[in-house]
């Protein structure tokens, strides 16, 4: 694979601008967060009501580290607690995307399954996921599964929306050259329909992972004793607002490493597409 | 027996905004002979591509009999290579993969598509290409990419659909020569699309001339003009004269009949 983009000379110059290109993306955020620490310290509002930066990275530091206990019970419960948010993110998604996929290339490729199975899933789609809480509970009781199920059903409409689109979207001569070369109904789906759609998968598995991390939180503030959700609930009740905003920084946190991880993969499975694309653009 | 028998063919397209039926094709009856170099010229709207994608298998017509190699077609298959306007070539697969790509759906192993593939490679001049995607490559090479995975099939007939029309002069120019030397190299049978009279008299050593819509063959010419054909020489230019004037008095009857 030869590249086609142009050898910049590795000059002290270029690096140094390199690295200065590098932190161009911190700006707004150390603004944001120097505003809100003077802010805070101006005692306009209790520190109580609102924590200063400084406060909120020394909670969230004991919830991680447990150095000086200042979380009480969470101190040093991190990692479990992310692990017990994670775990339900994942299993929600992934159970979403396979069903989503498979379902959303049925129905945008046949007939059949568009004309008998679409109608009720597009009656289910405008229910809100949060609605369904209250049968999730009596369904599943208090622990992962609800939370999952929950997960499930933020995540699988986006991921169906998008492979049903992608489907049905392929070029129609894309399938007429995959006929011409001899291809049978279940190459057609697996060699030409499903690569071809993937751009538009990956799109609605983006938009899925990020429902799978409200849901979590959602599912986990009500019927869930464990995780980053149940935290920020319980901290509430405490009035640990320095917790809850801890929180809230680690399902950001989460939420865009998850989002980093699935663009890596995408980047890979799609390396055909970026030199025709906005996003291949170079800079 | 010909290599390709269109027998009655008729084609009714439904208009269904304007609530009538279109006649597209009205009883067109052709023989192509194996190794023929056949041009289908037209102007557009006049049913040439319809009638391609007939011998395709891609749509089935109306009423009439289309039959090659003896049997009638019902479907796309191998034994019908297509080159399609577009180059219409898997943008996720390399030019190697795309060329080989019908010896991956017989489910041969990787080495041994590329091996076979990479004749393919140097016949349309592609060497040193062959791990590029077709988004990395012009247009004149995806339509090289195109024809090359249409050969691979080692089809009876290639049908081509207008494939040079998008490309510029200079590249057309190339590619007519190329795809000339390719016939006379392999000795394959060729249905060649176009409404340029010109490409169809360098290419073709058979022109149908095709009226305007409804599709009917006005006239099927013969066209043994040795090659490499000299479109300044004066041969070259009393068959186009002929030509010409075969679509003008189409063009004039018509008027005078609306």
């Amino acid at each position: 694979m030869t590249s086609v983009t142009d050898v910049s000379p590795e000059k002290p110059a270029f690096r140094l601008m390199r690295a200065l290109q590098g932190l161009e993306r911190l700006i707004v955020p150390a603004l944001l967060i120097a505003g809100w620490e003077v802010f805070a310290r101006s005692g306009v509002l209790p520190p109580a009501l609102l924590p200063a930066p400084s406060a909120v990275l020394h909670a969230l530091g004991d919830w991680v580290f447990g150095f000086d206990e200042t979380t009480q019970t969470y101190s040093g419960h991190w990692l479990r607690d992310a692990l017990a948010s994670a775990l339900r993110v994942f299993g929600g998604f992934a159970l979403a995307s396979l069903l989503g996929i498979l379902a959303g290339v049925a129905i945008g490729w046949s007939r059949l399954f568009e004309k008998t199975l679409e109608p009720t899933l597009q009656m289910l789609r405008p229910i809100p996921p949060v609605s369904w809480i209250p049968l999730a509970i009596i369904w599943f009781g208090i622990a992962d599964k609800p939370a999952i199920f929950l997960v499930f059903l933020g995540a699988f409409f986006p991921v169906l929306m998008n492979s049903i689109h992608g489907v049905k979207t392929v070029d129609h001569n894309l399938v007429r050259a995959g006929a011409m070369m001899g291809a049978s109904q279940r190459q057609m789906l697996t060699d030409i329909v499903l690569p071809a759609a993937l751009p538009s998968i990956f799109a609605g598995l983006r938009i899925a992972v990020g429902s799978a991390w409200m849901l979590t939180v959602t599912a986990e503030m009500v019927a869930v004793k464990s995780g980053l959700g149940y935290v920020l609930w319980d901290s509430y009740y405490f009035l640990r607002y320095d917790i809850v905003l801890a929180a809230m920084i680690s399902i950001g946190l989460l939420g865009y490493l998850s989002d980093l991880g699935l663009k890596a993969i995408m980047a890979r499975t799609l390396r055909w597409q970026q030199t025709t694309t906005v996003q291949g653009r170079a800079g | 027996m010909a290599a390709i028998e269109l027998r009655n063919i008729v084609k009714v397209f439904s208009d269904k905004r304007r609530g009538r039926d279109l006649l597209t094709l009205d009883n067109i009856n052709l023989d192509i002979e194996a190794n023929d170099f056949v041009c289908l010229l037209g102007p557009s709207g006049c049913g040439k591509s319809t009638l391609l994608n007939i011998i395709a298998g891609f749509e089935q017509a109306t009423s009439g009999r289309t039959l090659v190699g003896g049997k009638q077609v019902e479907r796309p298959g191998s034994d019908r290579g297509v080159v399609f306007q577009q180059p219409t070539l898997m943008p996720w697969l390399t030019a190697i993969d795309n060329i080989a790509f019908h010896l991956k759906l017989k489910g041969i192993g990787k080495a041994e598509r590329h091996h076979r593939a990479m004749e393919f490679i140097d016949l349309v001049g592609l060497r040193g290409f062959e791990h590029h995607h077709p988004s990395e490559m012009s247009g004149g090479m995806n339509q090289r990419v195109g024809i090359a995975r249409a050969l691979l099939m080692n089809p009876s007939v290639i049908l081509m659909d207008e494939p040079f029309a998008a490309l510029d002069a200079q590249t057309k120019l190339e590619m007519q020569e190329e795809l000339v030397a390719i016939w006379q190299k392999r000795r394959c049978t060729i249905v060649f699309v176009t409404h340029s009279v010109d490409e169809a008299l360098v290419l073709g050593n058979k022109i149908v001339v095709m009226t305007r819509r409804p599709g009917r063959i006005r006239e099927a010419v013969n066209f043994d003009l040795p090659r490499p054909r000299d479109i300044t020489s004066p041969e070259f230019n009393d068959a186009k004269r002929r030509i010409l004037s075969l679509i003008r008095e189409e063009s004039t009857r018509l008027a005078q009949a609306s």
